[in-house]
């Protein structure tokens, strides 16, 4: 029998896919099981976030971001209040800070939550998926509870936040930081040493420090590869600066040590929740100046001037001063930031969102390259990609 | 850990038994699931449900087509055409709330300035058709009749906060 050559072929991986997360559309060029080429295509869930924001005012445009990474959403929206209050150069009260530092956190464990444990299912696990639901199941009870939505927030404001925490939430965080380490625990049993696990993950998808600087990582997946930066650390926003954690730093930059980062960093999340709920500070929640924040619904009702603000803030909205700003924040997945430039008018000129899944959607080809057709569902999943915020 | 003791660990399948007795003690732990249609989760008073246009209490339509929350609806759901009424006060002729553009941001009853639209705490409202969605005011004013009750404990509840 003569030799015959194998050629290599295309294959089709998504967007329907269950393990691409999300719509993610992958052109696979392999040769026999080994993927000689990974292309992403993308676009599958545009809409046009940020020619819409061009169109809404500032107030109308937060419920936006909710809508990118719909998996921790106040983070996203973090960046952009961020953004706005440094236009306006406003500073808002330190309760606010506060607050949005504690439901930062919150986000952060609802993101690795559901990253941690779908990227376990993705390799054969189911379990843990089914324990992390149940809390995530709890968390986004203290998201509806605040803001009065499971997922799309809208919450954060410029210039504070919607509304003051009811009487009794605090509580009922600080007693589930006491029992949700005891969660992750069991999640950990299941997964860090399981044999299976670690043959699916380790050494997989290994990504060096020189690497993910050049890709332009960051978040998690940067410090799996063994970079300490944080920009909670480097450029503290809101009240990160008077908290007390440490940032997990991985050795290998494979998937097992994303993996690890991920699971500590959520165990440094409870602890700066459980500061966060021991230093909440009284005092108002937003900024009392009523060109920028609606007043109160009592005084709407019975005061002129305070109608008028209610009137004029909720028609043109407010008036932010001209000029560009760069806000960055550590979003769960990596460095979410947003390019606001305003033109004086209530309106942003121009609003760029940087989104960290995107710019780690782009390694998937570096990663996978050599590997198995399996060993890429396996990437997939230790990058913590989401649709809305890469196609937005 | 030596070597011996890792293959010591190893041979013993120590972590597949401590996985396998963890979900073991699981099953017998009580259920969290819940058996929907009969059994709910908390829902708290701020919760962004169906709309609903409410009344005051001697039945008169509390909106008065200021068209607040036409103007900082984001999805631009909400259409209201405004008109005189043979009193002589200004009441919402047409008041469309198309709930399949409706993102339940909640910035309509923030920005209404009588209470007139409100986001209830109904979340069953599925239809068969698409058609369904498009609420008009007699929509909207039955949702705020069947929940009265509700909706005025809500904002009573929520008030101190706002």
């Amino acid at each position: 029998m003569a030799e015959s050559q194998i050629q290599s072929y295309t294959i089709n991986f998504g967007p329907q896919h269950p393990a691409a997360h999300g719509v993610l559309r992958l052109i696979l060029e392999m040769s026999g099981e080994v993927v000689d080429r990974a292309d992403p295509h993308v676009g599958l869930l545009h809409r046009g976030t940020e020619k819409l924001i061009e169109h809404k005012t500032y107030l109308q445009a937060t419920p936006y971001f909710d809508r990118l990474d719909y998996v921790g959403t106040m983070n996203q929206e973090h960046a952009f209040v961020l953004a706005t209050e440094k236009l306006l150069g406003i500073d808002i009260p330190i309760r606010a800070k506060f607050i949005r530092t504690l439901y930062d956190e919150i986000g952060r464990i609802l993101n690795h939550l559901l990253n941690v444990t779908a990227f376990i299912f993705d390799v054969g696990g189911m379990t843990p998926l089914l324990y992390g639901f149940e809390e995530r199941e709890k968390l986004m009870e203290f998201y509806e509870r605040v803001c009065g939505a499971r997922l799309h927030a809208n919450y954060y404001r410029p210039g504070g936040v919607a509304a003051d925490l009811p009487a009794g939430l605090l509580e009922d965080i600080a007693a589930w930081c006491e029992t949700f380490p005891k969660v992750l625990d069991d999640i950990e049993t299941l997964a860090t040493d399981n044999r299976i696990f670690k043959q699916r993950v380790v050494d997989i998808g290994v990504v060096t420090a020189d690497q993910a600087l050049d890709w332009g990582f960051t978040g998690p997946n940067l410090r799996a590869s063994g970079i300490a930066w944080d920009l909670r650390k480097a450029q503290p926003y809101d009240v990160y600066d008077q908290m007390d954690f440490d940032i997990p730093v991985g050795k290998n930059g494979d998937g097992y040590d994303r993996y690890l980062v991920r699971v500590l960093e959520m165990r440094e999340s409870v602890k700066i929740m459980k500061q966060c709920i021991a230093k909440m500070p009284n005092g108002p929640v937003k900024v009392e100046d009523n060109k920028i924040t609606p007043p109160r619904r009592s005084e709407m009702k019975t005061s002129m001037e305070s109608l008028i603000h209610h009137f004029k803030l909720f028609t043109e909205g407010f008036r932010v001063p001209a000029g560009e700003v760069y806000a960055a924040i550590e979003a769960p997945k990596g460095e979410f930031a947003v390019y606001l430039i305003a033109d004086g008018t209530g309106k942003p000129y121009r609003c760029k969102i940087r989104p960290p899944g995107y710019v780690h959607l782009q390694a998937l080809d570096m990663m996978s390259k050599g590997h198995m057709l399996a060993d890429v569902v396996s990437n997939i999943g230790s990058i913590d990609i989401v649709f809305g915020e890469i196609d937005r | 850990m030596s070597f011996l003791d890792r293959t010591a660990r190893a041979f013993l399948l120590t972590e597949l038994v401590q996985g396998l007795a963890l979900t073991l003690r699981y099953m017998f732990k009580p259920k969290v699931t819940i058996n929907y249609p009969y059994e709910k989760g908390p829902l708290s008073v701020r919760f962004r449900g169906e709309h609903a246009l409410r009344r005051y209490p001697n039945g008169e339509e509390r909106c008065i087509a200021c068209k607040l929350c036409e103007a900082i609806c984001p999805a631009q759901a909400i259409t209201i055409e405004p008109e005189p009424r043979d009193d002589g006060s200004r009441r919402a002729r047409r008041y469309d709330l198309d709930m399949t553009k409706c993102i339940y941001c909640g910035l309509c009853q923030e920005a209404c300035p009588v209470d007139a639209i409100v986001e209830g705490p109904n979340f069953e409202y599925a239809t068969e058709t698409r058609a369904e969605l498009m609420y008009n005011k007699s929509k909207l004013l039955a949702n705020g009749d069947r929940w009265e009750a509700e909706l005025a404990f809500r904002i009573a509840a929520d008030a101190p906060y706002r």
